[in-house]
């Protein structure tokens, strides 16, 4: 099953550095279509800066520069005449805290139709959204509360569903689950086997049984380093490099 | 064996005795106020009433009245805001979320702290020379406006900028991967989240400028005026113009009708203040902050 799928999104020989610290270096790392893709290492490894160079995050940081290049649907989403704001209507993100905005349920998931000139079928959009994340049920009552009265894991899948309202093709996840409890992480990685039907998702996490639990494909990065890359079990269970094994099996990080 | 309990007495006592003191200097201040708004109050409210609303200034005290100046003010702050406020937020929403930090952004941002802190007098000589003077707007209102609004201007950009800056960057981020451009970002998230801070710099400003006298006798405001100014290119006086010349009568009745004129100029004031607050309560029921 890992194996039978397109490459969707590509980083070749990527280097990203703040001013003039490495944070990744030299990276080639394939991301296949519906497919989760997980990238673990240990705090400071550069996980969370290859992850956010994918729909150029970074763009907003002083004086990242980035080499190399990263291709989506085989463009370079970093070729000049590249246009970051249609990167991120394909490629969304969901962030370590739950970040909704200070606005109703309805609002927050409305909000990247709205600005896109998508105003028809508003309600539409808005359950579809909601049932994709797993959360209409809870909510369809109060869409119009604030989404601040939500609880940590509600909130953190409404940001799925913000994210999911423009039907992006790929979603990456930045240590989704970090601030939550056991039971809503669980839903939440419950939630990732559904949605890997219709989209590609790249999570970041720090927690390994994670990784082992929901991804096809895992990426161990260290110092900036892409130390090992494959199957997620193959990686658990017989990863090639010395490292990899220290690290997957608890004795640092 | 006792050295600790009698350290963290000793410890408790200083922390006890420096709440004391903060306590008093507050008093201090509050008291001050307190007495000079009792004695103008005193002294003012006898005649303080319709007609002192309604009349213009007049040589006999009990004829004379604080239109003119109320009028004038009231045009002037009206105008400064509406040139003033755009401009200063604009201003900070672009130092904040489009200019590169850089030699030129520093370079800007020195400068507008520092004609922050220019004496206002010299701002009325820059008025009587551009405004006045070269633009021709002789002493108009739009002439006096338009020099208070360079002397808030700093104000109101140095207060936008900070309340831009506090809002999370989180919440910026979160909506550029949502595929927003930067107007959009800072139309729906940054400007309704830094509005309340925005307000209070805004009303800090104006409150300022409602109570400057020293640039508007500069361009020449300071003189009898006996009518309510029709439109920005009339000539106008102020409620601190009125109030000065007032003061600087040797009749003791005069002094009287300045404090009923402070008073007013209070009463303009408490009114703005009240109006922002109204507006950043309503602002913050409908955005659930």
């Amino acid at each position: 099953m890992t194996q039978t799928s397109e490459v969707l999104l590509q980083a070749n020989a990527v280097s990203i550095a703040y001013g003039d610290q490495l944070a990744v270096k030299t990276v080639t790392l394939p991301i296949y279509q519906h497919r989760i893709t997980s990238i673990i290492g240990p705090s400071g490894c550069g996980k969370s800066t290859l992850l956010r160079s994918f729909n150029r995050m970074n763009d907003f940081i002083d004086q990242v520069t980035l080499t190399g290049e990263i291709s989506f649907n085989d463009q370079n989403i970093y070729a000049p005449d590249a246009d970051p704001v249609a990167v991120r209507l394909n490629i969304g993100m969901v962030f370590q805290k739950p970040n909704p905005f200070p606005k109703t349920i309805y609002d927050n998931v409305a909000w990247a139709p709205k600005i896109n000139g998508l105003k028809d079928n508003m309600d539409d959009r808005v359950e579809q959204a909601l049932k994709q994340a797993a959360l209409w049920d809870e909510v369809k009552d109060r869409l119009h509360e604030s989404a601040l009265n939500l609880s940590g894991g509600q909130q953190q899948r409404l940001c799925i569903a913000r994210a999911l309202a423009m039907n992006p093709l790929v979603l990456l996840m930045d240590e989704p689950c970090s601030a939550l409890d056991p039971v809503s992480t669980a839903r939440i990685e419950d939630l990732l086997f559904e949605l890997k039907e219709k989209l590609t998702i790249v999570i970041v996490t720090h927690n390994m049984q994670q990784a082992a639990r929901v991804s096809d494909f895992t990426a161990f990065m260290e110092n900036g380093i892409l130390i090992e890359y494959g199957p997620t079990e193959t990686l658990f269970t017989n990863p090639e490099n010395q490292r990899t094994e220290e690290y997957v099996t608890g004795r640092f990080g | 064996m006792n050295t600790q309990a009698q350290r963290l007495k000793k410890r408790h006592q200083i922390s006890a005795a420096f709440k004391l003191f903060c306590l008093s200097v507050t008093c201090l201040a509050v008291a001050i106020l307190g007495i000079l708004i009792l004695e103008v109050t005193l002294l003012g409210l006898p005649w303080l009433n319709f007609d002192f609303l309604t009349r213009f200034p007049s040589r006999f005290p009990e004829k004379a009245g604080i239109l003119a100046g109320l009028a004038g003010t009231l045009w002037l702050v009206t105008l400064t805001a509406a040139i003033a406020i755009p401009i200063g937020v604009l201003a900070a929403v672009y130092l904040e979320e489009y200019a590169k930090p850089g030699r030129v952004s520093t370079f800007i941002t020195i400068n507008i702290a520092n004609l922050a802190g220019v004496p206002s007098i010299v701002y009325g000589i820059i008025g009587l020379a551009i405004f006045v003077r070269f633009f021709g707007l002789d002493r108009s209102v739009l002439a006096g406006a338009m020099t208070m609004s360079l002397l808030i201007l700093p104000v109101i950009i140095i207060a936008s900028r900070e309340a831009i800056k506090a809002v999370p960057s989180s919440l910026r981020q979160v909506a550029f991967a949502l595929g927003a451009t930067r107007w959009q970002v800072t139309r729906d998230h940054v400007l309704p989240q830094a509005m309340p801070g925005i307000l209070t710099g805004v009303i800090l400003a104006l409150s300022r400028a409602i109570g400057e006298t020293a640039p508007l006798i500069m361009i020449g405001a300071l003189t009898y005026i006996a009518f309510v100014p029709e439109g920005p290119m009339d000539e106008f006086t102020a409620l601190p113009i009125q109030i000065y010349n007032w003061t600087s009568r040797p009749q003791e009745a005069f002094h009287e009708l300045a404090s009923a004129g402070i008073i007013v100029l209070l009463l303009v004031l408490l009114i703005m203040n009240a109006t922002a607050v109204w507006i950043r309560y309503r602002g913050s029921k409908n955005k659930f902050m």
